[in-house]
C-alpha cells in the first residue's frame, strides 16, 4: 500500500517518510541499479537506508551540520544513491552536480565549480577518490572563508539507521531539503532551493495527476542533476514506494535500446523523456536489437523538458508500436526546477490535446497538459497585464511547491517574482485549459534537454584568435530528424582567406565545445559587418538567425 | 585497404557529422576525447561502420578508448573483417 495522503497523518519531512518505509517495507525493492556491465543490483528499502545511514554517519564524523549544503559529483551508482539519501537522513542539503565529461576541459570545469562554491558555500563536496584532487583545486581557487571538506567515497560501511538520533528527523517542513542547479555556466550559480514542504506538495499533486499506484515501475536513464531525473525519476519513486530502475545517461546514449530492455525486464510502466530522446530511440535502435522487446506494460511515456513535437511522437510510435507500445501511452508534461518539477501534465491514457487552429496560437501545436490542481497560471503581456486565452505572453505561476529562493542569491530571487507569481521566462498561451509553450522570452537554446545560454557560447567564440571579438551570434535551429535544436555559431572573421576561415571555424568549434560541454553543430565564418546589431549595439540573435536561414541555408538548398 | 576505410570514414564524419566537407581529419587526430564528435553522433558513427563495412560492434566499444582516431577505427574494422 502507498502511504495515505498527507491529510490522514501528516508526513512533513523526507526523513519521516523514509523512517516509515524502513519500518513498514524494509524488504520492498526501492531501486534496481543497472551498471554498464554485469548484473543489476537491487536495493531494498533496508539496503537503501542502511547505506544512507552509513553515509550520514560519515557526514557526522566530518563535522557536517544540519542545513549544510553537501555537493555531490558522482555518476549513477551506489555511492550517489547513498550519498543523496544519507545527506537527507543527516539533515544536510544535497546538491547533485554534473560530473566532468571527456570533452570538457578540466580547467573550465574547475572555474565553474569554484564560482559555484563562492555562491553556494557548501560545507562538503563528495566525489570519487580519483577526482578529489580536481575538487580540491577548485576549492582552493574559490575565495571563501570556510573551505568545504572534500569527501572521497568508494565504499562506506552501511549501518542500521537510528532515526531518533539522525539529524534529518529534526528538520522542519519549511527547511531547505535540496538544491537543484540548472546547466550552463550562468545557471550553475543559481541553485534552486526547495523546502521539504514544497517537494512533498509537488508529489501530492503530481502522483494523482499521473495515476501513480502500487503496481507502477519507473524506468529512467536521466541525469540526477536535472529536475526530470531528480524529482520524477528518483525522489518521487523512492518516497512513494514505487520501484525505480536506474541506468546511467552515459550508458543509455551509447545504447538507447537499454531503456527498452529495462522496460521489458521489469515490466516498466512509466518513463520520462526529453523530446530528442523520442527521435534518438526511433532512429538509433536497430530492429535486430529489439527481438524480445515488450513495451505493453508502459502506461505513460512522458515528454518533458524540451519543446514537444508531434512528429517525434509519431516516429516513436511507428518504431515501437509493433513491440506493444500503446498510442495512449504518449503523454506530455511542462516542468521546471523552480516549481520542484511539474507545472502541467496531460491526462494519462488519453490523446494529447493539440491546437486545432482557428486563428488562436499555433495550429497543430502539442499541448503540455493541464495545470496541476495546486498550480495557478497567468499569461502576462510585456507590461505584465493578464492576457486572454489564446494570446501568447510570459507564463507566470503560483503554487505551494515553488522554490524558497535561489540559494544565496536574493537579487535573482527578487527578480524572478512578480505579484507573488514566479516568472518562468517561457512564452506560451492557455487554450481550453491546456498549456501550450511556444518559446523563451530571452534567447535560450535547448539542446538534448539541456539549457544553453547563447551569451556563454558567444563569449567563448570571441576568445578565439581570428574572430572579431563581440561579433558573434549563437542560436539554436530546430532539426526535425534529431527532434531538438542544433547549436549554430555565426562569427565574423578578420580574414577572407577560405583556408584561414576554415581553420578559425575549427578553432571556434573546439574552443566552445571544450569549455562549455556543448556540441556545436555548425560554425559559419562570415565577413565584416555581416551580423545585424540592435540599436544599442548588441548582436541581434533572432535577426541573425533569420539571415542565416535565408542566406546561408537558403543558398545551399536552392 | 585500411586507407580506403579511413577515407570513407573521414568523408562520412566531415560531411555528415561535422558538416564541414572541407575539413581534413588526420589519421591520429582525436575525435571523441577532443569533443569533435559528441556522444549522440558516436552512435551514428557506430551504425554507419556496421552498415558500411559489415562488421558488428559492441555498445561497450563506442568509447574514446577503442574508437578515438581514424587509425584505431580502421584497425578495429580490419580486424573484424578477417
Amino acid at each position: 500500500m502507498l502511504p495515505p495522503p498527507a491529510a490522514e497523518e501528516p508526513m512533513s519531512t523526507f526523513a519521516q517518510v523514509l523512517a516509515r518505509h524502513y519500518a513498514e517495507a524494509p524488504d520492498r525493492p526501492a531501486i534496481h541499479l543497472q551498471p554498464a556491465k554485469g548484473d543489476d543490483l537491487t536495493l531494498t528499502y533496508s539496503d537503501l537506508l542502511r547505506g544512507a545511514a552509513g553515509f550520514a554517519e560519515l557526514l557526522n564524523r566530518r563535522g557536517i551540520g544540519q542545513g549544510d549544503v553537501v555537493v555531490m559529483i558522482l555518476q549513477h551508482g551506489e555511492p550517489l544513491v547513498y550519498a543523496f539519501w544519507g545527506a537527507i537522513l543527516h539533515g544536510a542539503v544535497p546538491a547533485i552536480l554534473p560530473p566532468l565529461t571527456e570533452k570538457l576541459l578540466p580547467e573550465r570545469y574547475r572555474r565553474d565549480l569554484a564560482a559555484l562554491i563562492q555562491v553556494t558555500r557548501p560545507r562538503a563536496i563528495v566525489t570519487y577518490p580519483e577526482f578529489a584532487c580536481e575538487v580540491e583545486l577548485a576549492m582552493r581557487a574559490a575565495a571563501v572563508v570556510a573551505v568545504p571538506v572534500a569527501i572521497a567515497v568508494d565504499a562506506v560501511a552501511p549501518a542500521a539507521p537510528d532515526f531518533a538520533a539522525l539529524g534529518g528527523l529534526r528538520r522542519e517542513a519549511s527547511d531547505i531539503v535540496l538544491l537543484q542547479h540548472s546547466s550552463g555556466s550562468t545557471g550553475l550559480q543559481k541553485g534552486v532551493a526547495l523546502s521539504h514542504r514544497a517537494v512533498l506538495n509537488q508529489l501530492n499533486a503530481y502522483a494523482p495527476a499521473i495515476g501513480l499506484n502500487e503496481s507502477d515501475v519507473i524506468v529512467s536513464w536521466l541525469p540526477l542533476y536535472h529536475d526530470m531525473g531528480l524529482i520524477a525519476s528518483f525522489v518521487l519513486p523512492v518516497l512513494r514506494r514505487v520501484p525505480l530502475v536506474l541506468m546511467s545517461p552515459f550508458d543509455w546514449v551509447r545504447a538507447p535500446v537499454r531503456l527498452m530492455q529495462a522496460i521489458t525486464k521489469y515490466r516498466g510502466t512509466l518513463t520520462w523523456l526529453p523530446n530528442f530522446a523520442y527521435n534518438f530511440c526511433a532512429t538509433r535502435i536497430r530492429q535486430r536489437d529489439l527481438d524480445g522487446t515488450d513495451l505493453s506494460s508502459l502506461r505513460a511515456v512522458i515528454n518533458c523538458s524540451e519543446p514537444v513535437y508531434h512528429s517525434s511522437h509519431l516516429a516513436f510510435l511507428q518504431k515501437f508500436a509493433p513491440y506493444g507500445l500503446s498510442p495512449h501511452a504518449l503523454a506530455t508534461c511542462y516542468a521546471m526546477a523552480e516549481n520542484t518539477f511539474a507545472v502541467a501534465q496531460s491526462a494519462i491514457g488519453e490523446p494529447i490535446a493539440r491546437n486545432e487552429g482557428g486563428g488562436i496560437g499555433n495550429a497543430g501545436q502539442v499541448s503540455s497538459g493541464r495545470p496541476l490542481p495546486n498550480v495557478r497560471i497567468r499569461v502576462l503581456s510585456e507590461d505584465r497585464r493578464d492576457l486572454p486565452d489564446g494570446a501568447i505572453g510570459e507564463i507566470a505561476l503560483h503554487s505551494d511547491c515553488m522554490l524558497s529562493e535561489y540559494y544565496h542569491r536574493p537579487d535573482a530571487t527578487e527578480q524572478a517574482f512578480f505579484d507573488g507569481f514566479y516568472l518562468t521566462g517561457d512564452l506560451g498561451y492557455v487554450l481550453r485549459g491546456e498549456v501550450y509553450v511556444t518559446g523563451r522570452k530571452k534567447d535560450l537554446i535547448i539542446v538534448g534537454g539541456k539549457n544553453v545560454y547563447p551569451q556563454d557560447l558567444e563569449q567563448l567564440a570571441s576568445e578565439v584568435h581570428g574572430v572579431h571579438a563581440g561579433r558573434v551570434a549563437a542560436f539554436g535551429v530546430f532539426n526535425e530528424d534529431a527532434g531538438t535544436e542544433d547549436v549554430v555559431i555565426v562569427a565574423e572573421a578578420e580574414s577572407d582567406d577560405p583556408a584561414e576561415r576554415e581553420r578559425i571555424a575549427e578553432a571556434v568549434r573546439q574552443h566552445v565545445t571544450r569549455n562549455s560541454d556543448v556540441a556545436v553543430r555548425r560554425v559559419v565564418m562570415v565577413g565584416p559587418r555581416w551580423l545585424i546589431k540592435t540599436s544599442s549595439g548588441k548582436v541581434a540573435r533572432s535577426a541573425n538567425k533569420a539571415r542565416y536561414l535565408a542566406e546561408i541555408i537558403g543558398q545551399q538548398t536552392a | 585497404m585500411s586507407d580506403d576505410i579511413k577515407t570513407t570514414l573521414s568523408t562520412y564524419i566531415t560531411t555528415r557529422i561535422l558538416k564541414q566537407p572541407g575539413r581534413v581529419l588526420k589519421p591520429d587526430e582525436k575525435l571523441i576525447s577532443s569533443g569533435l564528435i559528441d556522444s549522440f553522433h558516436v552512435v551514428d558513427l557506430g551504425l554507419f561502420v556496421e552498415d558500411q563495412f559489415g562488421v558488428r560492434l559492441d555498445d561497450s566499444e563506442l568509447t574514446a578508448e577503442t574508437f578515438d582516431t581514424l587509425d584505431q577505427l580502421a584497425a578495429l574494422i580490419d580486424s573484424r573483417r578477417q
